[in-house]
């Protein structure tokens, strides 16, 4: 556009939807939200690199082994997506009451209460239908979840408690109560070096996709993502969502239902983590242990903040942790690293994803002009 | 850090800014604009939000570096690469909003601003000298006590008296009374045109007040949509002449005559007690009401409780107790209730309480309808070409200047930015209307567009409640006026039977 362009369309006054703002313009913002966590994720790694050195490995043997473990076969390919599945749904629980502007970090604890509530639905129900069996569970563990962030929410709210403070620590509570629970009341008695609850039962586990290793709960999670994105950005509920999360003022001049809006959403965001607490006692576990708190609440948070929060840059982004954490194994037969390394590849790619931040609307070459 | 040679040492010098050019990719903010202030001249910078007078300055004092043209300080050409340099060279500027830290003293701040703080203040020989410098001064601010215990005047003139203290000679003013009574703009204004006659100061003032620019500049320069509209000595001109020069071909909107007679009681406020933030009471047991066809103006100094009163009008804030009763029913903020009554909310700082800053134009426009057809289908389902139709018709309608519906809000000035919540406040037949500073910082054009659109809205039979700060403001548009001083109403009347006199000494608290 011309400068003679902008005169004239500011000189008709107010619109100018016919100029052609231009490739980077109308698009910069987006190509942003795709250049700079990849960055973000190409130093983590780089840095990373330098990690392994110090071990004395070579860092190219580190990325290939690390492709080869996370999508170099199909069975890698198996094995990332089983553990994307969970991962779409924690970190839902985070992105979810992101759009209300609060930062939830309690999906561990939403996982664990949501396993605890289908597993107990599944054996009180036991001798049902499985169908039955199952739908009672994915029900059970949506409002366990749901009920526990919610209580995030309502502290919020109502008391004015910091939710990213008592979503934490209701990690710990809701861990508390899984081992009082499996150690105590629901222990079975056969289950002697790990305590455990009793099995759901072989035929209440919800199973493989046809054709494949990969359990059901991806499913799930491909459909609670989608679904989220539509909330989000189609419906008037994601709309009223989206005004109190950006300004909670604008939100009450118009009248909306603040408290509402943040339960509904908190409940919402509970209910993925407690759905992904669910498939793992119906497609793995068969039973609530401490085998559970396996951390994927806590990989979830990590998922929505590189995802930028969106529900649908979810999905690929907890495909690439799915194969980080995927590739451990393999690091560990051929390189010789400690399992745990994975993890420190985690903490680096939340710090740099943490400080990529700072670089948004900053990049010269894609600021779209206004 | 200096570059290049230094203005004379002491006493008032000049600057021009010679063919500038300002380029923001392809936008064009400043077109081959020139600039002249005369040592030791008021200069009045007028023109429309968005004319390019915040350009102008910037690249003056180094935040913006111009595309093209020169900048000319005491006679020598001076590249200014940044703030620090226009420091240097004695140029300084003060903002429209508050630069003070409110936690600390007024001698703290003006110390805490100089460029050589030393590691250890020693504080009885620095306050010597302070006292020493406010002798000088024709301002008088009480040194020890905190910034957040004093009055916009007196924040406003600490603001101006750290720039003398830092040496400055060469003052840019941005809109420097748009927090002022018109009592306390008078005495800061006239006090630095004291300085310039003497020969001490030069002053470069962002305005949009004709009034204070008829009463202390000398010379003024027009701009607008970044070009030179015109320029000339204040005594040869009129204020219609500057407006016409502003606005060019625009025409200003006609506000339509008062008529019609006040109705029955529609908005009813009985004992409402609210605290502000920091608990303590701010609103004492105010009743009042507002009949239909109506405007009731709440003038008041600003702090003395009126911002929480329309906090719990617009449900940002409970009462701790009375009731609010909208055509006789309880009412509680909520959106159903604005929707019967149809309740419409003209905040201050719309950016900051009405609108959301990362959405856009058009969703900003849809805030009260966007759960109703045809915004929404079936109640739930967002229809984003309806959202697109409804925007473009209102931007037409109320003149909002923006690129695109789907532009940003925070992206606008805030006129515009004004202008977007009045379409979406104003649009249907409104019943009670509540407006707060409408015009605040506002441009001409604007301003007329607001207070039109509120005495239509009087004429068409809605309950107004207007609280300002500006008198001017309230006497023109009010039927009926209150004073509000320390959480209380301490003054009604007729706004024509109005006695200045009287309702500023209320004001004041006598």
């Amino acid at each position: 556009m011309t400068s003679e362009a902008a005169d004239s369309a500011e000189a008709a006054g107010a619109i100018a939807p016919a100029a052609d703002p231009g490739f980077l313009q109308r698009y910069g913002g987006t190509i942003e939200y795709v250049l700079i966590p990849g960055a973000a994720l190409v130093g983590a790694l780089a840095v990373f690199g330098i990690f392994v050195m110090l071990f004395g490995k070579n860092p190219l043997d580190l990325y290939f082994y690390m492709y080869q473990g996370a999508f170099g076969t199909w069975f890698s390919w198996q094995n990332t997506l089983t553990r994307a599945a969970p991962l779409i749904l924690t970190a839902l629980c985070t992105a979810l009451p992101a759009q209300l502007g609060m930062v939830i970090i309690g999906g561990e604890g939403a996982l664990l209460i949501g396993a605890l509530s289908a597993t107990s639905i599944a054996l009180a129900l036991q001798g049902m239908p499985p169908l039955v069996v199952q739908i009672a569970m994915v029900i059970a563990g949506v409002v366990g979840g749901g009920l526990w962030i919610m209580l995030s929410g309502a502290l919020r709210q109502y008391r004015g408690v910091n939710e990213t403070i008592s979503s934490l620590l209701l990690v710990y509570i809701g861990l508390a109560i899984l081992n009082h629970l499996v150690e105590g009341a629901m222990r079975d008695p056969a289950s002697l070096n790990k305590p455990s609850t009793r099995e759901i039962g072989a035929a209440n586990m919800i199973g493989s996709i046809p054709g494949t290793d990969v359990h059901w709960g991806l499913v799930f999670g491909l459909i609670a993502a989608i679904a989220s994105y539509i909330l989000i950005y189609h419906t008037v509920f994601g709309f009223a969502a989206r005004v109190a999360g950006g300004n909670i003022r604008a939100a009450k001049i118009v009248g909306l239902g603040v408290s509402k809006l943040i339960l509904t959403v908190c409940f919402l965001a509970g209910g993925a983590a407690g759905l992904a607490g669910m498939v793992e006692v119906a497609a793995v576990q068969g039973r609530t242990n401490a085998n559970l708190a396996a951390g994927y609440g806590f990989t979830g948070i990590l998922v929505a903040f590189l995802a930028r929060q969106n529900p649908l840059a979810i999905i690929p982004v907890a495909i690439l942790l799915g194969g980080i954490s995927a590739s451990g194994g393999l690091l560990q037969r051929r390189l010789g690293l400690p399992d745990a390394s994975v993890l420190v590849l985690q903490g680096i790619i939340f710090v740099f994803v943490l400080a990529s931040d700072a670089l948004y609307g900053r990049i010269g070459f894609l600021k779209g002009k206004s | 850090m200096i570059i290049g040679e230094t203005p004379p040492p002491s006493g008032a010098f000049g600057v021009d800014a010679i063919a500038m050019t300002m380029r923001f990719g392809d936008f064009l903010a400043l077109d081959n604009v020139e600039l002249k202030v005369r040592p030791g001249s008021f200069h009045a910078l007028l023109g429309e939000n968005g004319a390019g007078k915040s350009t102008l300055v910037k690249c003056i004092m180094g935040y913006y570096h111009a595309t093209e043209g020169d900048i000319i300080v005491g006679g020598r050409e001076q590249a200014i690469a940044n703030p620090k340099d226009a420091h240097a060279l004695g140029l300084g500027m003060v903002y429209q909003h508050f630069t003070l830290v409110p936690a600390m003293t007024v001698a703290e701040n003006l110390v805490l601003a100089r460029d050589d703080v030393p590691a250890v203040v020693n504080w009885p020989k620095e306050m010597k000298e302070l006292e020493a410098f406010l002798a000088r001064m024709p301002f008088k601010v009480p040194l020890s006590a905190k910034v957040s215990d004093i009055s916009a005047g007196e924040r406003q003139k600490c603001e101006i008296l750290k720039q003398l203290y830092l040496k400055r000679r060469f003052l840019i003013l941005d809109e420097p009374t748009s927090v002022l009574t018109p009592a306390e703009a008078d005495e800061v204004l006239g006090m630095l045109r004291d300085m310039v006659v003497k020969g001490e100061l030069t002053i470069l003032m962002i305005t949009h007040k004709f009034r204070e620019v008829m009463a202390f500049a000398d010379e003024v320069t027009i701009l607008r949509r970044g070009k030179l509209a015109g320029a000339g000595k204040v005594a040869e001109l009129t204020p219609d002449a500057m407006a016409r020069t502003m606005i060019g071909a625009e025409e200003l909107t006609v506000q339509p005559p008062r008529t019609g007679e006040a109705g029955k009681a529609r908005l009813e406020l009985k004992k409402i007690r609210a605290l502000d933030d920091a608990g303590a009471v701010a609103v004492r047991d105010v009743s009042l009401t507002v009949c239909a066809g109506e405007i009731v103006g709440i003038a008041g100094v600003s702090g003395n409780g009126q911002r929480q009163l329309v906090e719990v009008l617009a449900g940002q804030r409970e009462a701790e107790s009375g009731e609010v009763r909208v055509a006789g029913d309880p009412y509680h903020a909520s959106r159903e209730e604005m929707r019967r009554h149809r309740m419409s909310l003209l905040p201050e700082e719309p950016l900051k309480n009405a609108c959301v800053g990362g959405m856009s134009v058009a969703d900003n426009i849809a805030f009260r309808e966007f759960d109703r057809a045809p915004f929404a289908s079936g109640g739930w389902w967002l229809n984003r070409g309806a959202f697109r139709d409804d925007a473009k018709k209102k931007i037409g309608q109320y003149k909002i200047k923006t690129r695109t519906p789907e532009t940003p809000i925070s992206a606008l000035s805030g006129g515009n930015v004004q202008r977007a919540v009045l379409a979406r406040e104003l649009a249907g037949d409104v019943e009670v209307l509540i407006a707060a500073n409408p015009c605040f910082g506002l441009d001409f054009a604007a301003v007329a567009q607001i207070h039109a659109e509120i005495m239509a809205a009087r004429n068409r039979g809605a309950a107004v409640l207007l609280v300002s700060e500006d008198l001017d403001e309230l006497l023109e548009l009010s039927d009926r006026l209150v004073v509000m001083f320390h959480g209380e109403f301490v003054y009604e009347g007729r706004t024509s039977d109005a006695d200045l006199t009287v309702v500023g000494r209320h004001m004041a608290g006598h």
